[in-house]
C-alpha cells in the first residue's frame, strides 16, 4: 500500500504522457485522484503501512497529510477536465503528466522515513511545478517560472545542506551518519549540539523557502499570480503543506535533543514576520491572485507560530493546516474562473462579480470569508484554537500581536475581495465564459467541507489531528 | 587521504575566485566545469582507494558537471550571441573582494564547529561553506540568467563537499538522486533560458522585472 501510493500515480502520469488524445487525457486526473483517495482512506484503516524496509512508512504526522493531500487532489482533479476543456487550444500533454507525477512526489515525500529521499521528493516537486506554472507561455509567466526555479532551488540546496549538517552532527557524536527519521529522533540527545542548530537554521531557511515564509516569499506572489488556478490550489494546498511536514520532521529531532526552545523561538518570529508581510502586501495589492498568494504567506506563518507556541497550539496549527489547504482550494479555483471570465487579474478591471458569476462570485466572497478566520468557517476554529493556546502559555503579547494581524488581513483583503464582487460588472469581455458544473461543483464540494469542519470537527479527524500533534511534541 | 584532498580544495577555492573575477561567460562556464572535475578527484581522494562506488560516482560527476552541463550552457550562450557579463550590480573587484572576506568567514565559522577526529585540520568543511558563498554571491549579484545557473550550480559544488564528509555511510542512493536531481534541475532551466531568449530575445533578467509590487 505504502509503494502503491507512489506507484500508481506514477503510472497514471506515464499513461498520460503516452495517450495521444488531447481531449481524453484530463480525464485521467479524476481517475486517479479517485483511486488515489480510495487508497488513502485504506492506508488510514490500518495501523501500519510500510515498504522497502521501512523506506517508506505512514506515520501520524504523515497520515494527516496525506489525508489532506489526496482530498484536495481529487477536488482539483474533478476541476480538471472542465477547466482543460475551456482551454482547448493548448496542449495538455506536458500539464497532465507533470500534475500527476506531483502527486506521486507529494505521497512520496508524506511517507519518506530517510531525510535524503525526502530531499529528492520535494526537489521534484519543484521541477514538476515549473512547467505548470509556465502553462500559459507568456512573458510574464517565463518570468515566474525563472524565479520560481531559481529561489525553489537555492532553497532546497540550502536545505540538502542542513541534511548533510545534521548527518554531521551524528557522525560528530560517533553515531555513524544514519539520515533514518526514527533513527535521528531516538539519538538526538547525543547529536553534536553546534551541527544541530547550524543544520536548523539551514533547513528552516531551505524548507521555509519552499512553504513560502517570509522573507523567503519572494517567488510566491509570481508563481500564484502566473499560474492556472488549480496550480495554484495544489501548490498553496498541497506543496507548503508537505513542506510543513518536513520542517516538522526536523523540529522533531531538534525538541528530542532538547533544543526545542531555539526552535520555537525562531518559528515565533517567523511566524509574526510571515504574518506582518502578508497582511501588509495584501492592503495594497490591486491584483486578486497576487494577493492570494500574500494570503498564503500570511496563513504559512500561522502555521509555525502555532508550532512555536507549541502545546495546544501544535494541535491548533495542525488542524489549520487542514482548514487552509481546503480554503485555499476555494479561493484559487473561484479566482480562477473570474479570471477566466474578465480576462483581467485586477482590481481595476473587475467589478461585479457576484452578478455575472454567480456561483464563482460567491464562493470567492465566502472563501474570503473563511480565510480570513470569520466563523462559521473552520479556519476560525483553529486560528482561535492558536490564540487560546498563546492567551494561556504565557504568550499574551504574541496572542495579541496575532490578533492586531488578523485584522489588518482582514481589512487589506477586504477591499481587494469586495471591489472584484461588487458593483456593476464592465461589459461581456471576449471569453464569453459562464459558471457550469464542472468548474463549480468541485469547489462547492470544498467549501461544503469547509462549512461543515467548522461547525463540527468529526472524532476521526479530531483523532487524526492530535495523534500527528502528539507525535510532533516529543519530549527529550 | 588529507595529503591529496586539502591542495584539490585549495585549487577549487582558487577556481572560485577565477568565477568571481571574469567577464567572460564562457570563461565561467569553463571554472565550472572544472569544479565537477575537481569534485570528482575528491570523491576518490576521499574514499582512498578507487572502489567501484567511488568510481561510479566520480564518473558521473564528470559526466554531469563537466560535460552535459556545460555544453548546455555553451549552447545556450552561443544561441544568445552574448560573451560578457556587462553592469553586475557589484562590480568584479568588490565581488573578488567579497569572495576572499566570505572565504575567511567560512574558516572562521568552521573552526567554531567541532570535527569528527578524522576531519580534524581538514578543509574540507570551509572549502565547503566557501564555495557555496560563492555561488550566493554569483547568483545574486548577476544579471545574466546564465551566471545564475553557474551561480547555482557553484552552490551546489558547495553542498558537494559538505556531502564529502559524510562518504561513508550515505547509501549510493541518495547521492545518485542528488545528481539526478541536479541534472534535470539544470535541465529544466535551460528549457527556461531557451524560453526567456526567445521571448524577450535577450537572458538578461533584469528585463524580467514587470512582477512586482
Amino acid at each position: 500500500m505504502a509503494l502503491a501510493l507512489v506507484i500508481v500515480p506514477l503510472a497514471f502520469a506515464a499513461a498520460a504522457a503516452a495517450m495521444p488524445w488531447q481531449k481524453w487525457r484530463p480525464w485521467l486526473l479524476p481517475a486517479c485522484g479517485a483511486v488515489h483517495l480510495a487508497m488513502t482512506i485504506a492506508a488510514l484503516g490500518r495501523p501500519e503501512v510500510s515498504a522497502i524496509g521501512g523506506w517508506l512508512k505512514l506515520d501520524d504526522l504523515g497520515r494527516l497529510v496525506l489525508a489532506l493531500v489526496s482530498v484536495l487532489f481529487f477536488a482539483c482533479s474533478l476541476y480538471a477536465p472542465g477547466y482543460l476543456a475551456l482551454r482547448a487550444e493548448r496542449s495538455n500533454r506536458v500539464f497532465v503528466p507533470c500534475l500527476l507525477f506531483f502527486l506521486a512526489m507529494n505521497s512520496l515525500i508524506v511517507e519518506a522515513q530517510h531525510l535524503g529521499l525526502m530531499w529528492v521528493a520535494i526537489e521534484a516537486t519543484t521541477l514538476a511545478s515549473a512547467p505548470l506554472i509556465h502553462y500559459n507561455h507568456h512573458a510574464r509567466s517565463i518570468e515566474a517560472t525563472w524565479k520560481y526555479l531559481l529561489i525553489g532551488s537555492v532553497g532546497i540546496a540550502l536545505a540538502l545542506f542542513g541534511t548533510f549538517f545534521l548527518a554531521y552532527a551524528a557522525l560528530r557524536a560517533g553515531l555513524g551518519t544514519s539520515l533514518f527519521f526514527p533513527d535521528l529522533v531516538r539519538e538526538a540527545p547525543r547529536l553534536s549540539r553546534p551541527w544541530l542548530h547550524s543544520a536548523f537554521v539551514l533547513l528552516f531557511v531551505g524548507y521555509g523557502t519552499k512553504m513560502g515564509l517570509a522573507p523567503m516569499h519572494t517567488w510566491k506572489p509570481d508563481a500564484y499570480g502566473e499560474a492556472p488556478g488549480i496550480v495554484g490550489t495544489l501548490l498553496a494546498g498541497a506543496l507548503t503543506s508537505c513542506a510543513f511536514l518536513a520542517l516538522l520532521r526536523f523540529f522533531q529531532i531538534v525538541s528530542a535533543a532538547g533544543e526545542a526552545a531555539f526552535a520555537r523561538q525562531l518559528m515565533i518570529g517567523i511566524g509574526l514576520l510571515s504574518m506582518a508581510v502578508g497582511g501588509v502586501f495584501m492592503a495594497r495589492q490591486r491584483d486578486y491572485k497576487r494577493m492570494l498568494a500574500y494570503s498564503s504567506v500570511e496563513h504559512m506563518g500561522i502555521l509555525v507560530l502555532g508550532v512555536g507556541i507549541g502545546g495546544l497550539g501544535v494541535f491548533g496549527a495542525l488542524l489549520h493546516l487542514v482548514n487552509n489547504a481546503i480554503t485555499k482550494g476555494v479561493l484559487f479555483l473561484s479566482a480562477g474562473n473570474i479570471h477566466r471570465a474578465y480576462g483581467s487579474k485586477s482590481t481595476e478591471d473587475v467589478r461585479g462579480a457576484l452578478r455575472r458569476l454567480p456561483f464563482s462570485g460567491a464562493l470567492f466572497l465566502a472563501g474570503f470569508f473563511a480565510a480570513t478566520g470569520s466563523p462559521p468557517f473552520a479556519p476560525f476554529l483553529s486560528e482561535f484554537t492558536i490564540v487560546r493556546a498563546a492567551m494561556t502559555s504565557g504568550h499574551a503579547i504574541v496572542g495579541g500581536l496575532f490578533l492586531f494581524m488578523l485584522a489588518i488581513v482582514f481589512i487589506g483583503m477586504g477591499g481587494a475581495v469586495l471591489a472584484v464582487v461588487q458593483g456593476e460588472p464592465p461589459a461581456e469581455g471576449p471569453s464569453g465564459y459562464h459558471d457550469r458544473l464542472g468548474t463549480i461543483a468541485p469547489i462547492l464540494l470544498l467549501m461544503a467541507i469547509v462549512l461543515f469542519l467548522g461547525v463540527y470537527v468529526p472524532a476521526p479527524l479530531v483523532a487524526l489531528v492530535q495523534n500527528a500533534a502528539t507525535f510532533v511534541e516529543v519530549k527529550p | 587521504m588529507q595529503i591529496v584532498a586539502d591542495p584539490l580544495l585549495v585549487v577549487l577555492l582558487l577556481v572560485n575566485f577565477f568565477m568571481l573575477g571574469t567577464s567572460r561567460l564562457r570563461a565561467l562556464i569553463n571554472g565550472s566545469a572544472a569544479q565537477g572535475v575537481l569534485l570528482a578527484l575528491l570523491v576518490v581522494a576521499v574514499h582512498g582507494e578507487v572502489t567501484l562506488q567511488a568510481a561510479l560516482i566520480a564518473l558521473a560527476t564528470i559526466a554531469l558537471k563537466s560535460i552535459v552541463i556545460p555544453s548546455m550552457l555553451t549552447r545556450a550562450l552561443r544561441d544568445a550571441a552574448i560573451h560578457r557579463e556587462i553592469e553586475p550590480v557589484i562590480g568584479f573587484v568588490p565581488s573578488l573582494l567579497l569572495g576572499g572576506l566570505g572565504t575567511g568567514l567560512s574558516v572562521v565559522f568552521a573552526r567554531t564547529l567541532p570535527l569528527a577526529p578524522e576531519h580534524v585540520g581538514s578543509l574540507l568543511v570551509p572549502a565547503s561553506l566557501a564555495t557555496a558563498f560563492t555561488g550566493f554571491l554569483l547568483l545574486a549579484t548577476r544579471r545574466k540568467a546564465i551566471t545564475q545557473v553557474v551561480g547555482y550550480l557553484a552552490l551546489e559544488n558547495g553542498v558537494f563537499v559538505m556531502g564529502l564528509t559524510l562518504v561513508e555511510a550515505m547509501p549510493l542512493l541518495v547521492e545518485t538522486g542528488v545528481l539526478l536531481d541536479l541534472v534535470v534541475a539544470i535541465f529544466v532551466m535551460g528549457i527556461i533560458i531557451e524560453h526567456i531568449s526567445r521571448e524577450f530575445s535577450s537572458i538578461d533578467t533584469t528585463r524580467l522585472s514587470s512582477l512586482k509590487e
